[in-house]
C-alpha cells in the first residue's frame, strides 16, 4: 500500500507541476459558469435558466472535453517511462506491476476528479447562490460524480493503449482514433442503424448497445433525470426504454474497472 | 564453503527465434567484483535481467542470495539489490534531489528518512550543488551520478552497473572506482558491464567475456592471459645507432622472437620472458627496457577474434556441404 501511494503522490505532483490541474479546472469552471450564465442565449434571454438545460448542455460538452483530456493526461504513462528507461529500473524495485499501475491510476484519476469538482462544483454554487434550490446541488453531484467515473474510464483506457504500443507517438496516434469512436463515431453508427435499418434495432437493443460506450453511459445518466422534451434523438428513445440510474451507475463503474484489470493484465504478460 | 551471491546454472533466454544467452553457467561470491564484457548484443544485459528478476529463464536456473529473482520470496531481497540501467533518462521536469527521494522512498524508506538519505547519497557522487535544479538542466555526466546514486540506495549487497562510466570524466570515472572498492570492501557484490576496458582492470576480481549470448572465457586476468597465450612485449632500447635488429642479429634465440609490424620490438611467450630478460640485461649495450604484458583489452579482442573465427570456418564447413 505505502509503495501504491509514492507512485501516487508522485504522479499527482507531477500533474500540479505541468499545470494539468489548473488549466483542466479553468477550462470546466470556465465552460460551467459561461454555460449557465448563457446557455438561453439562443433563446433570446441572458442569466440563469433551468437546471435541466444547464445540465444537459453541460453533460454534452462534457463528454467530449474529459475524455479527450484524459486521453492527453495519461496516454504516455507507461509507454514514456519504458522510452526514458525508468519503467525497466522501477521493476527492479521493490514494486509490483500492479501497484505501479495502480499507483499511477490514483494519482492521474486524483487530478482528473479533483479538476471535476472544483470546476464544476463552481457553476453548482452559482447556481445554488442564484437560484436557492436544493435540487441543484443534488442534480451536480450526480453530475460530478458521473464525470469523474468517466474520466476515470478513459485514464484505464489510456493505459491500455500505453502498455499496448512501444511508441509515445504511436500511442498519442491510438488515442486521438480511441477518443474520436467513443465520443463522436459511436453516436453516428448508433443514429444510422436506428434511421436507416427499418425495425433493425429494438428500443432495448439500442439500450444495451450504448452501454458499450461508457460517454453513452454518461449521457444517460445526466439526461434520465430531466425534462424528455430537452433530449431528443436517439437518447430520447433509449431513455423511454427505461434503465434505472442505479444500473447506469453501475455500468460506469464497469467501465473503469474492467480495462483497469486488463491493463493489470496486459503489464504483466509485458516483456521488458 | 559459502553459496555464492548469484549462481546462474544453464540458463539459456530466448525471444521467438533469437538465443539472447545461451546455456550460461556462472556464480558470484559475496564482496566479489565481476567484468562482464562483450559487444552491443552480447547478451550482457540479458544477464542482468534476469539477475534483477525482471524476466525469466526459458531454461535453466538462476539464484541470487539462495532464491529465485522471478519469485514472490525473493521480494525482499530487491532492497538489498541496486540497479545502474545502460540508458535511463530521469524524470526531466523533476529535480535531483525530487527523483532521488522517490526512489529512495520505493526502496523501502519512511517519507522522514528518504530526503536525509537522497541528500547524503548526492553528496557522496558529487552533486549537491545542483540537486535543486531540474534534471532536464544536467550534463551527460550528472545524470550519470544521479543513476549511480540511486543504484547505491539502501547500501545494496549485490549491484549490476550497465555502463556506469559512460559520460564521467576522468575524476569522477576515479571517484566511482573509489566507491566500487569501498562497497567491496564492505562485502558488497557488484557486477560491472563495460566496454570500455581501459581502467577497470585493477577494480575486478574476475572477467567474463560474452559474444552473442555465449560464454567465451571466464576468470581472474592472470588466467585469462594464460588462455589466450598472448606474448609479452619487450622493447629495449641501445646505446648503438644500429639497435636492436643488429644486436639481435647475431643471437638466434632472440631473432626468432623479432616482429615485422614493429621496429626494436620482441613478442616473447610469458615463459620465456625471465630467459630472455636476463638475456637482454647481460648485453653492455642496453641503455632501457620495456616490458608490457598483454592488457585486458588484448585478451578481450584475442578471445573474441578466436570465436569470429570459429564461426567463419562453421559457415565454410555448412557451404561446403
Amino acid at each position: 500500500m505505502k509503495q501504491i501511494l509514492t507512485v501516487a503522490n508522485k504522479e499527482f505532483h507531477d500533474g500540479l507541476r505541468n499545470r494539468w490541474l489548473v488549466s483542466i479546472t479553468l477550462i470546466f469552471a470556465l465552460l460551467s459558469i459561461g454555460l449557465t450564465y448563457f446557455g438561453a442565449a439562443a433563446s433570446g434571454a441572458v442569466g440563469v435558466t433551468s437546471l435541466s438545460t444547464t445540465v444537459a448542455s453541460l453533460a454534452s460538452l462534457a463528454v467530449f472535453l474529459i475524455p479527450l483530456i484524459a486521453l492527453l493526461l495519461s496516454y504516455d504513462s507507461f509507454v514514456g517511462e519504458q522510452e526514458s528507461g525508468t519503467l525497466l529500473l522501477l521493476l527492479t524495485y521493490p514494486l509490483s506491476k500492479s501497484q505501479l499501475l495502480l499507483g499511477k491510476f490514483i494519482g492521474q484519476g486524483g487530478i482528473i476528479a479533483l479538476a471535476t469538482i472544483l470546476g464544476f462544483g463552481a457553476s453548482a454554487i452559482l447556481l445554488y447562490v442564484q437560484l436557492g434550490d436544493a435540487s441543484i446541488l443534488s442534480a451536480f453531484g450526480l453530475f460530478i460524480f458521473s464525470a469523474i467515473l468517466l474520466g476515470l474510464s478513459f485514464t484505464a483506457i489510456s493505459y491500455l493503449i500505453s502498455l499496448s504500443v512501444s511508441e509515445k507517438s504511436k500511442a498519442a496516434g491510438f488515442a486521438l482514433i480511441t477518443w474520436f469512436l467513443f465520443a463522436l463515431a459511436f453516436d453516428l453508427a448508433l443514429l444510422a442503424l436506428l434511421v436507416g435499418v427499418e425495425e433493425g434495432i429494438t428500443q432495448q437493443g439500442l439500450t444495451q448497445l450504448m452501454m458499450l460506450n461508457p460517454a453513452d453511459i454518461f449521457r444517460l445518466v445526466n439526461l434520465t433525470g430531466l425534462d424528455n422534451s430537452e433530449v431528443n434523438g436517439a437518447l430520447a428513445v433509449a431513455i423511454n426504454a427505461g434503465l434505472s440510474q442505479t444500473q447506469l451507475i453501475s455500468a460506469l463503474v464497469v467501465w473503469v474497472v474492467l480495462p483497469l484489470t486488463l491493463a493489470i493484465f496486459i503489464f504483466k504478460r509485458k516483456k521488458l | 564453503m559459502n553459496t555464492p551471491l548469484v549462481s546462474l546454472v544453464e540458463t539459456s533466454k530466448t525471444y521467438g527465434k533469437l538465443a539472447a544467452l545461451s546455456s550460461m553457467t556462472m556464480s558470484l561470491n559475496e564482496g566479489e567484483v565481476l567484468g562482464l564484457f562483450g559487444h552491443n548484443g552480447a547478451g550482457k544485459t540479458t544477464m542482468m535481467k534476469l539477475i534483477l528478476g525482471v524476466i525469466s529463464p526459458s531454461s535453466g536456473n538462476v539464484e541470487v542470495m539462495g532464491m529465485a529473482p522471478d519469485s514472490k520470496e525473493a521480494w525482499h531481497c530487491r532492497t538489498k539489490v541496486g540497479y545502474l540501467p545502460e540508458n535511463v533518462s530521469f524524470y526531466e521536469q523533476l529535480t535531483g534531489l525530487e527523483v532521488l527521494t522517490y526512489f529512495t522512498k520505493l526502496k523501502g524508506f519512511s517519507s522522514g528518512k528518504a530526503k536525509k538519505k537522497a541528500i547524503d547519497l548526492l553528496e557522496q557522487v558529487g552533486i549537491t550543488y545542483a540537486m535543486r535544479r531540474q534534471v532536464k538542466t544536467y550534463s551527460k555526466g550528472m545524470r550519470q551520478r544521479l543513476g549511480l546514486a540511486q543504484a547505491f540506495i539502501g547500501e545494496p549487497k549485490l549491484l549490476l552497473l550497465d555502463e556506469p562510466t559512460v559520460g564521467l570524466d576522468p575524476i569522477a570515472t576515479r571517484d566511482f572506482y573509489k566507491t566500487v572498492d569501498q562497497l567491496k570492501s564492505n562485502g558488497s557484490s557488484i557486477i560491472l558491464c563495460s566496454h570500455v576496458l581501459p581502467g577497470v582492470e585493477q577494480h575486478i576480481d574476475r572477467a567474463m567475456i560474452l559474444s552473442s549470448g555465449k560464454l567465451l572465457a571466464m576468470g581472474s586476468l592472470g588466467e585469462l592471459r594464460q588462455q589466450a597465450a598472448l606474448p609479452v612485449i619487450i622493447k629495449p632500447l641501445f646505446s648503438k645507432k644500429e639497435g636492436l635488429d643488429a644486436v639481435v642479429a647475431q643471437d638466434s634465440k632472440l631473432k626468432s622472437f623479432l616482429t615485422n609490424s614493429c621496429n626494436n620490438t620482441l613478442m616473447v611467450p610469458e615463459h620465456e620472458k625471465l630467459s630472455v630478460l636476463k638475456q637482454l640485461l647481460n648485453l653492455n649495450e642496453l641503455d632501457d627496457i620495456h616490458v608490457e604484458s598483454a592488457n585486458l583489452e588484448q585478451v578481450y579482442q584475442h578471445f573474441l577474434f578466436l570465436h569470429d573465427k570459429k564461426n567463419e570456418q562453421q559457415v565454410g564447413k555448412g557451404e561446403q556441404s
